[in-house]
């Protein structure tokens, strides 16, 4: 082995070293510390319960059929509404203004309103009309305020998308002969849309999350449930349950998008 | 009657007077070659024919008819002219035969099957049988700004434009480019390049014009041009690009 590799191979091993030591600090702090505090077994009692999670786990992946459920519904409504809105904040012709205004006014209204608030009004507001089953379901109206917010978020991640594209595509499209229109859906936005997936993949992950918040108008999602238990066993553990529930979708669909990243800018370099 | 008439063309870009009356005769089947330093508005009169940028004043004729009129629909023009640019501008989603097929399927609602024949043969013709499958970032430069080429003759266009179509190429790739353009010239094709390839222009060009802020200050055969410029910038400048 040359002097080089040695030192190399010294390095690695005293890296790897470090790493683990000081791993294994912080394992060690967590476990000899935390239970060193004075609330410690009412909180393992309360929170870390293993009957009550047992016992409690299976109603709460049922409840969560109803979040995939509504997650599923919305997802591609919220792709569709935020392309239109895009396109129409993009538009150029003085006959479509408007139309860019209401783009504006719309992504400005339902990204500057907290999620909870657009979901109470439209949830409580519209079904308040009186209007006959099945119209007046909060399932629908709690689904259309997610679908209005995110779409206000994904028209911009689309925007950003757009302009994302250089601007020589678009004259080399013109140049062909090419429409505006031809130009936009041909040209420029299969790259923009290709350029935006990894962003777009972290507003599902935050919409599966968000589509709890429609507990608060009605329908028995996990969240919901997991507060039902919680009332009947007076033990938080079922909402520790909820996160776990949540963690098994979102993790995986994190790193997903985070690996999608990754690809794209190492493409970009 | 000439194939392409520029009378007057001015092109401002806010205060800056980018192109300053210009007046241009192309000839069908002629290759026009614009020369002269960066900024002398030689890619910009280009994008004025093309009409992708809009001009302040003057007439652009082709065949006799003004394409430049305020609210004439420029896709009419378009399609009779084909442009090609410096840094290729393909479609990186598409693979080279979409990228060629795309514009007549599109504009002339042509399908695949009745194109493909037609396209194909480009492609042979420009010795890319074997990379129409292939996306342009599987492309060598050379290549990609050939199937650039191929692009825009899939239009079946009457005038072509070349921006320093050779000027993102490494030097030894940019002799098959301008080979292409050699064959196109030999077509009878009708030419206008903005180029800095000053052997290529003296030797193919049927006239050289030397653009200075905007304006054509002297036009002649390449003889002329090289051989004996009348105006001291066309010296300045040749002697400094031909050093």
């Amino acid at each position: 082995m040359t002097r080089r590799e040695l030192f190399e191979q010294r390095q690695k091993r005293r890296s790897i070293l470090i790493a683990a030591t000081s791993t294994l600090l912080v394992l060690v702090a967590v476990v000899v510390f935390i239970p060193m505090t004075p609330g410690w077994e009412k909180v393992q009692k309360s929170f870390f319960n293993l009957a009550v999670l047992t016992k409690t786990l299976p109603k709460l992946i049922d409840a969560f059929q109803f979040n995939v459920m509504i997650f599923l519904w919305s997802a591609p409504l919220i792709a569709i509404l935020g392309l239109l809105v895009a396109l129409a904040r993009d538009a150029k012709s003085p006959a479509m203004f408007p139309l860019r205004i209401l783009g504006a006014a719309f992504t400005d209204v339902f990204r500057g309103v907290p999620v909870i608030l657009t979901v109470y009004l439209i949830g409580f507001g519209i079904p308040g009309l009186g209007l006959p089953r099945p119209w007046n379901s909060p399932y629908i109206w709690g689904s259309v305020a997610l679908i209005l917010t995110y779409s206000a978020y994904v028209a911009e991640i689309f925007r950003a998308g757009i302009d994302s594209v250089h601007p020589s595509q678009r004259s080399a499209a013109l140049s062909l002969g090419l429409s505006e229109r031809q130009v936009m859906w041909d040209v420029i936005l299969p790259q923009a849309v290709r350029n935006v997936v990894p962003s777009q993949m972290n507003m599902l992950i935050a919409l599966q999350k968000d589509v709890s918040l429609l507990s608060f108008i009605g329908p028995v999602e996990i969240f919901r449930q997991a507060g039902v238990f919680k009332s009947l066993l007076a033990n938080f553990t079922p909402y520790v349950g909820a996160a776990i529930i949540f963690l098994i979708v979102t993790v995986p669909a994190t790193r997903y998008a985070d690996y999608l990243l990754a690809r794209q800018s190492k493409e970009r370099s | 009657m000439a194939k392409l008439e520029l009378r007057n063309v001015v092109k401002q870009f806010g205060d800056v007077t980018v192109c300053n009356g210009v007046n241009l005769d192309v000839e069908e089947g002629q290759m026009i070659c614009l020369i002269g330093a960066s900024g002398a508005g030689k890619s910009t009169l280009l994008r004025c024919i093309n009409l992708l940028e809009h001009i302040e004043d003057g007439e652009i004729f082709l065949d006799g008819e003004d394409i430049a009129i305020p609210g004439l629909d420029p896709q009419a023009a378009r399609k009779k002219i084909g442009m090609v640019f410096q840094n290729f501008n393909l479609f990186p989603h598409m693979t080279a035969l979409e990228n060629a097929m795309l514009a007549p399927r599109r504009v002339y609602r042509k399908s695949r099957l009745d194109l493909e024949g037609d396209v194909r043969s480009l492609f042979t013709r420009f010795g890319l049988a074997d990379r129409m499958k292939n996306y342009p970032d599987q492309l060598s430069g050379g290549q990609q700004q050939r199937v650039a080429i191929i692009r825009a003759l899939a239009m079946r266009p009457e005038v072509m434009l070349f921006d320093e179509i050779t000027s993102a190429l490494d030097p030894q790739l940019v002799g098959e480019v301008l080979d292409v353009l050699l064959q196109l010239k030999n077509q009878g094709m009708t030419m206008v390049l903005a180029t800095h390839e000053m052997q290529f222009a003296r030797q193919a060009a049927d006239k050289i014009c030397f653009l200075k802020d905007g304006k054509i200050i002297e036009e002649g055969t390449p003889d002329q041009i090289f051989g004996a410029p009348k105006h001291f910038a066309t010296k300045e400048f040749l002697a400094r690009a031909l050093k």
